[in-house]
């Protein structure tokens, strides 16, 4: 085994454990800001210059509250639900790559923790299995509400899986490989998917939308139907993990989307840097493209009003997947056409 | 050898899983363990290095099938008062057609235990996308595209399931 190879990934690892942690909480302290500048008020101000710290304050009371268990809820699993929710949303970070190769050392530092041939499935594999997170949560309180939450989580994730798919499909089609390194290759420069799939990216931004559970698709957790959908029993940390889970696949998925259709950490003119600069350049750039999308995320939150859940139904069945499919037929008729399978 | 070692310790686990998925008392707990055996069939996969095969089961069965499973279960809400009684004559057959499936199974997989060991048949990438890929689109053509059939005369009939219900619920 090589030992530097293992240092390097743990490295990676640690690095990219405390950038997820410390991005979702610095979300949570930005998006009371973002929306109390959409509703013209002041928003946290208190802790710290601008209100800075309030993250760290609202982490702390976090683990200060008291932790209830209720009494007819299933211990085991009522621990597990919130542990695999945070578990699935930081394990996607792991396959995302985030810059060009790092030199250091006299050895070639690919900044990605794992580069699986089969990248974008895993994403999707982690994405269906989170699901299990707010399932298990959400029965094991033994409460009819947390049902309800866990009932419309799963059914909305199924459906909305689907769509995502088979956009996904199309972009796999476009640069001929399942994993993300090829995909963000395939994007050199300028030449970002999003100019040929604007509609595929429409689709999938709002099946992502849906499957983080983020308004308008948080019927999940639908506090004016459902008291708070599948954490109403949960309190203390536990309660803190899933709303942070929620924040750090919000994260992951603007890098998913950022890697799919906006080039990754592709930009303009970075055939005139090399080496070192271009690597840092090139992070700089991608996680410029995330918080963009994170921003986005939230604006629309504060924007759009909540779905109906027959609407949220009728969205994902009878419009996205129509959609997603055509697009999918017409970009393998124009690929065929391109490969000149109908030429002779 | 690690490698060796990994698949005993897979393996080993994952027949646990599957043993605790019969013995389990409370049915959604039996579909949580049958989620954990799909995960370490999936871990075999891998030493088999059939990475695509290992993460479409996770996403097919781990991540939608069982979910509909534990959705179904959860609206059920089973327990002691609501188990159906289940006749001898029933149980008995069940136990007999489980035993024929048993019988096929180990006459499918007599010859596979020729095989040294920690030793993969054939082609070492036949796992690989592209590898399969080919094989599905050119080989096993006929079969492939008859399969999908299948699913689409299977959609089509639980969509007409489906659609039957709506006159007499409005």
């Amino acid at each position: 085994m090589d030992t530097a190879l293992l240092i390097e990934k743990l490295v990676l690892v640690v690095l990219l454990f405390l950038v997820s942690l410390g991005i979702a909480a610095y979300s949570t302290y930005f998006e009371r800001k973002l929306a109390a500048w959409i509703q013209d008020r002041v928003g946290p101000d208190r802790a710290g210059p601008f209100g800075i710290l309030q993250p760290i304050a609202d982490g702390v009371k976090m683990f200060m509250k008291e932790d209830f268990t209720p009494k007819n809820a299933d211990r085991w699993l009522f621990i597990l639900g919130p542990g695999i929710a945070m578990f699935t949303a930081l394990i996607t970070s792991s396959i995302v790559p985030w810059g060009t190769d790092l030199y250091l050392f006299g050895r070639t530092i690919v900044l990605q923790v794992a580069d699986f041939n089969i990248g974008i499935l895993f994403v999707f594999g982690t994405i269906s299995i989170g699901v299990y997170g707010i399932m298990i949560g959400g029965w094991a309180s033994n409460n009819k509400y947390s049902l309800y939450g866990a009932i419309r989580a799963s059914s909305q994730m199924i459906s909305y899986e689907l769509a995502m798919g088979i956009s996904a499909i199309t972009i796999i089609m476009m640069s001929g490989s399942l994993g993300l390194t090829d995909i963000v290759k395939s994007q050199h420069g300028m030449n970002w998917n999003i100019f040929y799939q604007p509609v595929c990216f429409l689709v999938f931004f709002i099946c992502a939308l849906a499957e983080t559970n983020r308004a308008p698709f948080d019927l999940p957790e639908c506090e004016s139907e459902l008291i708070g959908g599948y954490h109403t029993e949960y309190s203390s940390m536990k309660l803190g993990l899933f709303l942070f889970a929620e924040y750090v696949s919000m994260f992951v998925s603007a890098a998913i989307i950022s890697i799919l259709f906006f080039g990754g950490y592709n930009f303009p003119g970075m055939d005139h840097f090399s080496g070192n600069t271009l690597a840092l350049l090139s992070v700089l750039v991608f996680f410029a493209k995330i918080f963009f999308f994170i921003f986005v995320i939230m604006w629309i939150r504060w924007t759009i009003p909540r779905f109906r859940f027959d609407q949220l139904m009728h969205l994902g069945w009878k419009v996205l997947i129509p959609i997603a499919i055509i697009n999918l037929m017409l970009t393998g008729i124009v690929i065929a056409f391109h490969e000149g399978w109908f030429l002779n | 050898m690690t490698a060796e070692l990994i698949n005993w310790i897979l393996g080993g686990l994952s027949i646990g899983s599957a043993l605790m998925v019969v013995f389990s008392k409370h049915p959604i707990r039996s579909v949580l363990y049958l989620i954990v055996t799909f995960f370490l069939v999936s871990g075999l996969y891998i030493m088999m290095n059939a990475q695509f095969l290992a993460i479409v089961n996770i996403i097919v069965y781990a991540g939608a099938i069982m979910v509909l499973f534990l959705f179904v279960l959860m609206l059920l809400n089973l327990n002691k008062a609501t188990e159906p009684k289940t006749p001898l004559l029933v149980m008995l057959s069940s136990v007999g057609a489980a035993g024929i499936f048993v019988l096929v199974l180990i006459a499918a997989l007599k010859d596979s235990f020729i095989q040294k060991s920690g030793q993969v048949a054939g082609n070492l990438n036949a796992g690989m996308v592209e590898n399969l890929g080919e094989l599905l689109f050119k080989k096993y053509i006929v079969p492939f595209e008859i399969s999908s059939i299948l699913f689409i005369a299977s959609m089509v009939g639980a969509v007409l399931l489906a659609k039957r219900e709506k006159p007499i619920i409005d």
